[in-house]
């Protein structure tokens, strides 16, 4: 009779054994930097993964496996990013990294991905992560060529011809003035004034004070917050009527907030997200986005925003990629990342090519105004 | 062209105003017990964001403003009695250390405590700017100006009128003086520390409408509020808080005739050749020093 129970111990012991190696997680990295200057992005874009590998994992996983996402926090902070890069390649052997939130931190990451043939997709905006394309690098994030080729289009309906900028001098700002400077004289337009302020400056009075003396039909400002809502701000306070266009990187409730009134009149191109209840209902992303607007605010009794949603599609192309790979080889989800068509997300709808690893068109965006304290689309 | 000009130095000043505050706390600090005290741009910080806390909680704003002063000033005697004074018989660069531990302990509760978001407090007295000469001034700005005169004022009658402004100017001059005279230079120390909080607070307060306040404003603060108070000569406040101002100013005329990219750096590089050839700063007592 003991000989039963301890064979029979065994036997369960071993089956159970079983059952948990055929339902072995697959794994899943995520560098983010949730806390630091970045946790604006960081924050929801950790949220809405684990938010996604929940809803994956309650209607049964992928391939009949669990996903199991392993978060690192890289606190804005190129070394941790990169020291959280080698942990999760060669203590936890990730099949697809994501991350992570800033343009600096993914450039530091991408070559340890290079050298370790596993893939990233990468939730922060510059270009210069996808072009030249890097055959292990993905971007989720609108491309800033994107967002201005919309600002330069509106710009131009309305006649304005002399542009004068005011970029934020990190990495964002200077990507974005770069792909300005290049477009500007490309698009038919003058440059009529190039300025730069520091991330943590709290007065560009002097920078609009030049800008306002050179005469410009209209601003462009580069930058996330602060500063563009101290650049809002500012310009009423000079009691300046040129209008001033602002990046997508503030498409955000809480800019809103933070430059109050100055808000009122801005434009800008932003994800479909924060207007997501004013789209055309035969819009490809509009159910896509409710639900996920909804889930968000109930989940985290926050509101959404379009950063959460690149955490969102990281996941969501790295779950469709191994879905289509059949496999969790990280070559063989490399391979199907880049030939994914047609998935809609919440940033926009990604087009995968060997030739393009962000998939997005211009279509991503649609120009919005502040139109007291709220959102209203434009054509 | 006028306009401009006059445009720059009014941003300057009012940006200045802030490190000069900073800058003052600074010296305050050094002048009574030989410290840089690093944890002053979180002073500044504590002002703005609890007076912001305080207004968001359903106070007015004078007597939000007045709390926040209140409580910085409560924060900052604590830190000279729990982190400076059990240590007070370390070397001098120990307890600099020490400050810059306060410093990121305090920016880590703050961070906890209110959150890692940008937040605003209303404008004083009135959103709608006055036109001088061509150029705006904001209403707020006025403000700014007229507490830090006001500031300085009391500052001045205080160290020349009061037993305990005198009792503090004599341990700057000799500390052993003041102790074999009977002054209390550990009561001095704390005094130090809470002026020197309640003036960073102020200047905290009084600038979170116009350039908006967050956990960690304090870093950036701290730093041109340290070089504030060594252009203006480390140990003279009224130097430290003409150095603030000189350093705001030449920041905008910088950004306004020169360029904004390299803003900082150049009033960083005035400030290298300014010590380059007068070392003890603009308004610094030379120091003479017994071989």
């Amino acid at each position: 009779m003991k000989r039963f129970f301890i064979l029979s111990a065994v036997a369960a012991a071993l089956g159970f054994c079983a059952v948990a190696l055929a339902a072995e997680p697959i794994r899943i990295g995520a560098v983010l930097s949730v806390t630091g200057p970045a946790s604006f992005l960081g924050e929801p874009e950790k949220n809405s993964m684990l938010m996604l590998q929940d809803e994956i994992n309650a209607k049964g996983g992928v391939l009949g496996r669990m996903i199991e996402l392993v978060v690192y926090d890289d606190e804005t902070d190129v070394n941790k990013a990169v020291l959280a890069t080698e942990k999760l390649l060669k203590k936890d052997g990730v099949a697809v990294a994501l991350g992570s939130s800033i343009t600096g931190n993914t450039l530091a990451m991408s070559g340890k991905f290079v050298s370790a043939e596993t893939p990233l997709v990468s939730l922060a905006a510059a270009e210069k992560i996808v072009r030249p394309v890097n055959p292990w690098v993905f971007k989720v994030a609108q491309s800033d060529r994107l967002a201005v080729g919309r600002i330069l289009a509106h710009a131009k309906s309305r006649g304005y011809k002399n542009i004068a900028l005011i970029t934020v001098s990190d990495g964002f700002g200077q990507a974005g003035r770069e792909v300005l400077k290049e477009m500007l004289p490309a698009e038919g337009f003058t440059l009529a004034a190039d300025e730069v302020y520091g991330p943590k400056d709290t007065d560009m009075t002097a920078q609009l004070t030049k800008i306002k003396s050179a005469g410009a039909d209209a601003i462009i400002c580069w930058g996330t917050n602060p500063g563009p809502a101290v650049v809002a701000g500012n310009r009423i306070h000079l009691g300046m009527a040129t209008p001033l266009y602002m990046s997508h990187g503030v498409a955000s409730k809480k800019f809103i907030e933070l430059a109050g009134a100055a808000a009122n009149g801005l434009l800008l191109p932003a994800s479909k997200l924060i207007v997501a209840d004013q789209l055309p209902d035969n819009d490809p992303q509009k159910v896509l986005l409710t639900g996920y607007a909804k889930d968000y605010q109930a989940k985290f009794g926050a509101a959404p925003s379009q950063f959460g949603g690149y955490g969102y599609d990281s996941l969501l192309l790295a779950v469709r990629a191994i879905e289509a790979a059949g496999s969790d080889k990280p070559a063989g989800i490399r391979a199907a990342l880049e030939k994914l068509t047609d998935v809609s997300g919440v940033t926009g709808v990604f087009s995968m090519s060997p030739g393009d690893h962000n998939g997005l068109s211009e279509s991503a965006f649609v120009m919005v105004e502040i139109v007291d304290g709220d959102w209203k689309i434009i054509p | 062209m006028f306009g401009g000009l006059l445009q720059y130095v009014i941003s300057g000043l009012t940006v200045g105003s802030a490190y000069g505050l900073t800058a003052l706390g600074f010296t305050m600090i050094f002048n009574t017990t030989g410290v840089i005290n690093f944890a002053q741009g979180e002073f500044v910080m504590l002002g703005g964001m609890m007076s912001v806390m305080l207004h968001q909680a359903g106070l007015n704003l004078p007597a939000a403003v007045i709390l926040a002063v209140a409580a910085a000033t409560a924060v900052g005697a604590a830190v000279e009695r729990l982190a400076i004074r059990p240590v007070r018989r370390a070397t001098a660069i120990n307890l600099v250390i020490v400050t810059i531990g306060v410093s990121i302990c305090l920016r880590g509760l703050a961070m906890l405590a209110w959150g890692k978001d940008t937040l605003r407090l209303p404008n004083f007295s009135g959103a709608a700017p006055l036109p001088v000469f061509g150029a705006s001034l904001m209403p707020q700005s006025l403000w700014v100006l007229g507490v830090t005169l006001l500031i300085l004022l009391g500052l001045r009658l205080f160290f020349s009128r009061s037993i305990h402004g005198k009792g503090m100017l004599a341990c700057a001059y000799q500390r052993k003086a003041a102790y074999l005279v009977g002054i209390s230079v550990e009561r001095m120390a704390m005094l130090s520390f809470a002026l020197s909080a309640a003036t960073g607070a102020v200047g905290g307060a009084i600038l979170a409408p116009l350039t908006m306040t967050s956990y960690d404003v304090g870093v950036m603060l701290g730093l041109k509020g340290f070089a504030a108070a060594v252009l203006g000569g480390l140990g003279n406040p009224f130097g430290a808080a003409a150095g603030g101002l000189i350093l705001g100013v030449l920041e905008s005329l910088g950004a306004g005739y020169v360029s904004s990219a390299y803003k900082d750096a150049l009033a960083f590089i005035i400030l290298l050749v300014l010590l380059f050839v007068k070392p003890s700063g603009l308004f610094g007592r030379k120091s003479a020093e017994r071989v």
